[in-house]
C-alpha cells in the first residue's frame, strides 16, 4: 500500500513500565487502512502490552496512541487470544456476532430485520454460516476465531486487532484465518495488526512488519526489517536471518554477548 | 373427569390459603434463582451459589434467634458474604474456592451456634428444619411483598446485566476492550445471585438452596442452544418442579403412615434431578453430532 496521510492508527514514542521494569521503550509507528500488520516478537517482548495500550486498557508512561475514527463507528475492534467458551454456553455464533453490535450496553437486546441481515451479512464474510448455529464452545479453534472476527467486525471498525489468533490452529486453519484477514483488509479497506510469535504463516499476505524485541520495535515492509543488520541492531546483539525454502528463520545469539558468535555455539534459536 | 382430578389432587389443594401463598412464592422464586442460574453454570461459579446457600444457613438462624423474619437473615448474610468472595478475589479460580470453602466453614459453624441457643431456649425443634430445608406451606403472608419486591428487582438486574454480563462470560479480555466495566458487572451479577439464593432458602431451605439455582439452568442448557430459550427453559422447569413438588407434598399427607406429610424439599429436589436426568436422555443423539 502506498504511504498516505491517512492512518488508521498511529502510535507515537510510547513507553511503559510495568512494576519498575520497562516493557515498551520509545515504540511508533504507523498503520494505514488496508494494510495488514504482524506484530512479531517473542514471548515477553511486549506484543500484550502494547495491544493493551492500543485498546486503551493501560496508560503509557509516556508517548500518544491515536484511532482515527469517523464518529459514526467504533474506531478498534478486538480479537482476544484467551476467552472462556463453556461447551454448555448458551450462545450460538450468530448470538456471538450479534453481541457485536451492541453487547456493551445494557438490557437485552430487541430482535431486527436489519439486525439480521448485518449478522448474515458478516457470517458470510468470514465464511461461517455453515456452523453460525452450532454452541460456540462446540466449535474447533478456527470456527471460533471466525466467529470472533465477524464479532468485531460488525461495528465496522477501522483497525482489527488480534491477539495471537494463530497460537492454537493447525496449519490449514491458520492459513484460511490468514487468508481471510488479508482479504478483509483490502477488500474493506481496514488496517489490520496481528500479533504472533511466528512470523511465517503471515508472510504471504503481510503488507508490513513491527517487530518487537525487548520492548523496542522496528517497523516497515518484510523485506525492510527481517534483516540480519535491522534485526541485530534492535536486539542489540548479532542476529542472523536466514531465508529457507520462502521461509524465514531468526538465528539469535547469546543475550549478553555482543560479539558476532559463530552457528555451532548457538544456544538459542527462534524460528520464525 | 373430577374423578381423575381427585385421584390426583388430594381434597383441599386449591382451596387452603396456605396452598395459594406457596403457589405465588414458590412460583416467583423458581423463576428468579433458575434464571440467575443460567449465567451461576455458565460462568462456572456453581460452588460459590452452593456456598452462599450453606452461609445462609447462618443468617436464617441468627434472624430466628433475634426475632426477626429469616428472609431477612438469608438476604443480610448472603449478600455480606458474597462481598466478601467478591473482595477477596472470587474472580481467580483457585483464590476463588479457597475462600469460600473458609467461609462457608465459619457459616456452619454460626449456625450450629445459633440454632442450639435459639432451641435451648426456646424449646422448638422446627426452626432448625425450617430454616435449613424450608417450609413453603407455613410461609406467613407477610413474606409476600418481600418476596414480589427482591424477586422483581433481581429479574430487573438480571434483564440490564444480560448483555454485557454474556460478554464478560464469553471474555473479560474482549469485554474490557469495548469498555464494559468487568469487575463491577462481575460484582452485581453476584449480588443478584445472593439475592437469589436468598429467596430459594425461603421456600426449600439453606441447605438445598443451590438445588434451585443450578438444576433447572443446568437441565435448561442441555436443552437449547440459544440465550433466550435457555432462561425461558430454566424458569419454566424451576416452575413446574416447584409446583409439582408442593402439589406431592400435600398429597403425601394422604399417603401412609397416616398424618404426617413429606416436605416440600424433597419433592423439588426430587424432580429437580430427574428433569437432569430425562434432559440427559433426549440430548445424546444431537451430542454425537457435535464435537
Amino acid at each position: 500500500m502506498a504511504v498516505t496521510d491517512e492512518y488508521a492508527l498511529r502510535v507515537d514514542h510510547v513507553s511503559v513500565e510495568l512494576g519498575g521494569r520497562p516493557i515498551l521503550d520509545d515504540v511508533g509507528f504507523e498503520l494505514a487502512p488496508g494494510d495488514l500488520t504482524g506484530l512479531i516478537g517473542s514471548n515477553g517482548a511486549g506484543k500484550t502490552t502494547l495491544l493493551r495500550v492500543i485498546l486503551g486498557l493501560l496508560t503509557p508512561n509516556s508517548g500518544t496512541v491515536a484511532a482515527r475514527s469517523d464518529g459514526s463507528r467504533r474506531s478498534v475492534g478486538y480479537v482476544p487470544q484467551k476467552f472462556l467458551l463453556d461447551p454448555d454456553m448458551p450462545l450460538r455464533g450468530r448470538d456471538l456476532v450479534a453481541l457485536g453490535i451492541d453487547g456493551h450496553r445494557l438490557g437485552i437486546p430487541r430482535p431486527s430485520r436489519r439486525r439480521r441481515e448485518l449478522v448474515e451479512e458478516m457470517l458470510a464474510a468470514v465464511n461461517a454460516e455453515q456452523f453460525a448455529d452450532t454452541r460456540i464452545g462446540r466449535l474447533s479453534g478456527g470456527e471460533q476465531q471466525r466467529i470472533l472476527i465477524a464479532h468485531a467486525l460488525i461495528s465496522r471498525p477501522r483497525l482489527l486487532l488480534l491477539d495471537e489468533p494463530l497460537a492454537n490452529l493447525d496449519l490449514r486453519s491458520a492459513r484460511e484465518v490468514v487468508e481471510l484477514l488479508g482479504r478483509i483488509a483490502h477488500e474493506q479497506q481496514i488496517a489490520v495488526l496481528i500479533s504472533a510469535h511466528e512470523m511465517n504463516a503471515l508472510l504471504p499476505v503481510m503488507d508490513r512488519v513491527v517487530y518487537l524485541a525487548d520492548g523496542r520495535a522496528a517497523c516497515g515492509t518484510a523485506d525492510e526489517v527481517v534483516r540480519s543488520d535491522v534485526l541485530s541492531r534492535l536486539y542489540g546483539h548479532r542476529v542472523d536471518v536466514l531465508r529457507v525454502h520462502g521461509r524465514v528463520i531468526v538465528v539469535a545469539g547469546d543475550s549478553d554477548d555482543a560479539e558476532p558468535t559463530h552457528p555451532h555455539q548457538h544456544d538459542h534459536v527462534d524460528v520464525f | 373427569m373430577h374423578a381423575v382430578l381427585h385421584a390426583i389432587v388430594e381434597p383441599g389443594f386449591f382451596s387452603s390459603s396456605n396452598v395459594q401463598l406457596a403457589v405465588v412464592i414458590g412460583g416467583l422464586v423458581a423463576v428468579v434463582a433458575s434464571g440467575v442460574g443460567v449465567f451461576t453454570v455458565v460462568r462456572g461459579q456453581s460452588f460459590a451459589g452452593e456456598a452462599l446457600g450453606d452461609i445462609g444457613a447462618a443468617g436464617g438462624s441468627s434472624a430466628y434467634l433475634i426475632g426477626i423474619g429469616p428472609l431477612w437473615g438469608f438476604l443480610g448474610i448472603n449478600i455480606a458474604a458474597a462481598s466478601a468472595m467478591e473482595l477477596i478475589g472470587i474472580q481467580r479460580a483457585r483464590g476463588r474456592d479457597l475462600a469460600t470453602g473458609i467461609v462457608l466453614g465459619l457459616g456452619f459453624g454460626l449456625a450450629a451456634l445459633f440454632l442450639y441457643l435459639g432451641t435451648t431456649e426456646s424449646n422448638t425443634t422446627g426452626a432448625p428444619i425450617q430454616i435449613l430445608f424450608g417450609s413453603l406451606f407455613l410461609l406467613p403472608s407477610s413474606n409476600l411483598p418481600l418476596v414480589v419486591a427482591f424477586a422483581a428487582g433481581t429479574i430487573a438486574t438480571l434483564i440490564t446485566l444480560y448483555r454485557p454480563l454474556m460478554l464478560v462470560s464469553v471474555s473479560p479480555e474482549l469485554a474490557a476492550a469495548r469498555g464494559v466495566p468487568v469487575r463491577l458487572i462481575s460484582a452485581a451479577y453476584l449480588l443478584a445471585m445472593a439475592v437469589a439464593v436468598a429467596l430459594s432458602a425461603l421456600t426449600i431451605g439453606a441447605i438445598l438452596s443451590t438445588a434451585l439455582l443450578i438444576g433447572p439452568a443446568a437441565t435448561a442448557l442441555r436443552l437449547t442452544n440459544r440465550p433466550h430459550r435457555a432462561f425461558l427453559a430454566a424458569a419454566g422447569i424451576g416452575v413446574g418442579c416447584t409446583w409439582l413438588g408442593l402439589l406431592l407434598a400435600w398429597d403425601s399427607y394422604y399417603w401412609p403412615p397416616p398424618r404426617n406429610g413429606w416436605p416440600v424439599s424433597f419433592f423439588v429436589v426430587t424432580l429437580v434431578l430427574v428433569a437432569y436426568l430425562a434432559s440427559g436422555v433426549r440430548r445424546r443423539r444431537p451430542a454425537v453430532s457435535g464435537s
